[in-house]
């Protein structure tokens, strides 16, 4: 089972058990998804409940929030999170104000689903991470599935969430294997330790969780135990599963395929201070994307994004830090 | 729609045109009292179009509308006291004060704001149709509603604007877009901002029926709406206004108003839709002149009722800030 295969299952359970429920987006129907995600679903339940857009992402996108404020269950599809920035007036005037703004009398029950991540030589157009920007915005959440196990569960949280939620699914973690999950999935809002550790806390998120197991398991070998906690919800954070790994290791890396700049991995070293200051024994150091557009040539976007190698620099930086 | 002052032996559509009137005229005035901030957007002149569209739309419609909403929302039945309330920011505001005048909300009336983002509304509409089609009927409601959206000239300059005239017919949903053509942009006249200045051609590009009407002309207003409401209950997919009007004050509070003629204004003042309907009313014997005068009347007791209720409201503590950005406290 793939993680694709996986949100393809949980589209069909979500379509085939709430008549509210549709899935809108470009090519999302006869094509069959841009990432083939929901290839079949469009034969299986019709053009009416697998509904191919036009490319107007500010449009479909505002459609999917005016149909969910009137009770639907819409499940709108945005092919990369860089053409999510042209539904960016929809998502942050509407979707996140709405209920606010109106005295709590709406409430807006989206999901928008789309892909992030580099690592496919798409160059500087297709290729770079904002979830952090997205996770600026009070109002809506923010969900990153890291796992098959998620990308199969987390649909089904979002659906029932009265709020705007926006999943980021991650392009290079399509033909990740795993199984689906035998019973319901942790809640949504609570970040997971995907491998247990005592030296170090390793806080990622998204593709960037593969990157940091392979690093955990090569350090070790060099009588290093990192600990690698998935957040899978990047708005609201769980900072206790984090506070509660850092009373244990007393140091951490956080790695973010944002740029460092004003990055949700800056968020999360500021909460670190206001929350577990006095637990470190070592300052934080972050694993982020360089501050470049991602450049097309291989050699140069594995350079700028973060890689095994750079976490277990940075990593073995600051367990050999002593005050 | 409750509170509306009962005459039924006054002709509802001048009513309706007073109350937006006084309303605005004392909103002004208090606001230059300094009772009151924020933006405020006068809708004087355009009367005509509020209180001629919203007679046609049923309680199951939805209305999506600009910041310049409060005859929008005054003639869709959204209280006048909840209005006044909610300029002043007190919590027993439309919007429990949250939003101000910009942003009036009212469920209870399917009124879904008060939108400042210029054109922002219409994918709203797009999408609130869009549920009406396919929304399983025995569970919510006739499938013949329609979403009423109304907006500004200037917003046809934006992308949403397209992209949603084009997802409404290109899906066949039963949008009604409402242009409030009153030839500014702010301070940016028409042919300044359109190369083609027809915008109901523009929506004939997208195979919208569509058509231009006298906005300063209730009557015809409504006419024209009764019209194409039917014809989207029929079926037959979204249609178009453009309404033809003119703001007699400025953009805002704001703006000083240098960028067009006292001439043209005057020009305009000439068919103040108010003054044209009771002449009209008058010459057809339904009403005369005491009869409008009681009318008057009437309305000023409203207003200055709702100046009370908006006076005697409370505010929000502010402990309730960070109430309602989620449904639920513990998202946070
Ligand atoms: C997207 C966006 N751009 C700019 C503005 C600033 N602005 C507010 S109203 C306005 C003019 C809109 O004119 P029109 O749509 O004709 O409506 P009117 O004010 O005449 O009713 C502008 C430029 C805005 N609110 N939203």
């Amino acid at each position: 089972m793939t993680y694709r295969e996986a949100l393809r299952l949980g589209l069909l359970k979500a379509l085939e058990s709430d008549p509210r429920v549709f899935l809108m987006g470009e090519d999302v129907g006869a094509y069959g998804g841009a990432y083939a995600v929901s290839k079949g679903l469009y034969e299986r339940f019709g053009p009416e409940r697998i509904r191919d857009t036009p490319l107007s992402e500010n449009a479909f996108v505002g459609a999917g929030i005016g149909a969910a404020m009137m009770g639907m269950r819409p499940i709108v599809e945005v092919m990369t999170i860089n053409f999510a920035l042209l539904a960016l007036d929809q998502l942050v005037h509407n979707a996140a104000t709405l209920r606010h703004m109106s005295g709590g009398q709406i409430s807006v029950p989206l999901v928008m689903r789309t892909t992030s991540g580099a690592g496919r030589q798409l160059a500087a157009q297709h290729s770079h991470s904002f979830e952090g920007w997205f996770a600026h915005i009070p109002g809506i959440k923010i969900l990153a599935p890291a796992s098959v196990e998620d990308a199969y569960g987390m649909l089904e949280f979002a659906l029932y969430d009265p709020d705007p939620v926006l999943i980021v699914e991650y392009a290079s973690l399509f033909n990740l294997e795993g199984h689906l999950p035998e019973k319901a999935i942790p809640p949504v809002n609570q970040a997971l330790v995907r491998r247990a550790g005592s030296s170090i806390t390793l806080v990622t998120y998204g593709a960037m969780v593969i990157k940091a197991l392979t690093a955990a398991e090569e350090l070790a070998s060099e009588g290093i135990s990192t600990e690698v906690i998935d957040l899978r919800s990047l708005r609201p954070l769980d900072m206790a599963t984090i506070v509660t790994s850092l009373t244990k290791t007393h140091r951490a890396v956080i790695v973010d395929e944002g740029w460092k700049s004003g990055s949700l991995a800056a968020e999360i070293m500021a909460r670190i201070m206001e929350e577990g200051f006095y637990e470190l024994d070592a300052p934080v150091e972050r694993v982020c994307t360089l501050e470049v557009p991602i450049p097309y040539p291989r050699h140069l976007e594995e350079a700028a994004i973060p890689q095994p190698e750079t976490i277990k620099a940075a990593i073995r930086r600051v367990v050999a830090h002593h005050v | 729609m409750s509170d509306r002052v009962n005459l039924p032996h006054l002709p509802h559509l001048l009513h309706q045109m007073i109350r937006i009137r006084q309303f605005e005229e004392k909103a002004a005035e208090l606001y230059s009292s300094g009772k009151f901030r924020g933006f405020l957007h006068l809708y004087i002149g355009e009367e005509a179009i509020a209180a001629g569209v919203m007679p046609s739309l049923n309680a199951d419609d939805a209305v999506v509308s600009t910041y310049r909403e409060h005859g929008h929302a005054l003639a869709r039945g959204v209280s006048m006291n909840s209005i006044m309330a909610e300029m002043y920011g007190k919590v027993e505001g439309c919007s429990h004060g949250r939003g101000g005048s910009m942003h009036l909300f009212d469920i209870s009336r399917k009124f879904y704001g008060g939108n400042a983002i210029v054109a922002g509304g219409l994918p709203l509409a797009v999408g609130m149709a869009l549920a009406m089609k396919l929304r399983p009927s025995s569970q919510m409601g006739p499938s013949t509603s329609l979403a009423a959206c109304l907006f500004g000239d200037g917003a046809v300059a934006e992308g949403a604007f397209h992209e949603s005239l084009n997802l409404a017919a290109l899906w066949r949903l039963p949008v009604l877009f409402l242009c409030e053509n009153n030839f500014y942009a702010m301070g940016t006249a028409l042919h300044r901002h359109q190369a083609e200045t027809d915008l109901a051609l523009k929506a004939k590009g997208y195979r919208i029926a569509a058509h231009k009407i006298d906005g300063m002309d209730v009557d015809a207003v409504e006419k024209a709406t009764r019209e194409a409401v039917c014809k989207i209950r029929e079926g037959q997919g979204p249609q178009f206004l453009e309404l033809q009007t003119y703001r007699f004050r400025p953009h805002s509070m704001f703006d000083p108003d240098l960028y067009r003629d006292k001439s043209e204004i005057e020009k305009w003042r000439a068919h103040d839709p108010i003054v044209s309907y009771s002449t009209i009313l008058k010459k057809q014997g339904v009403l005369d002149d005491a009869q409008i005068e009681h009318l008057e009347a009437k309305v000023r007791e409203e207003v200055q009722g709702a100046v009370a209720f908006a006076e005697s409201g409370t505010f929000e503590p502010v402990e309730m800030l960070t109430r309602d950005v989620y449904t639920l406290e513990a998202s946070k």
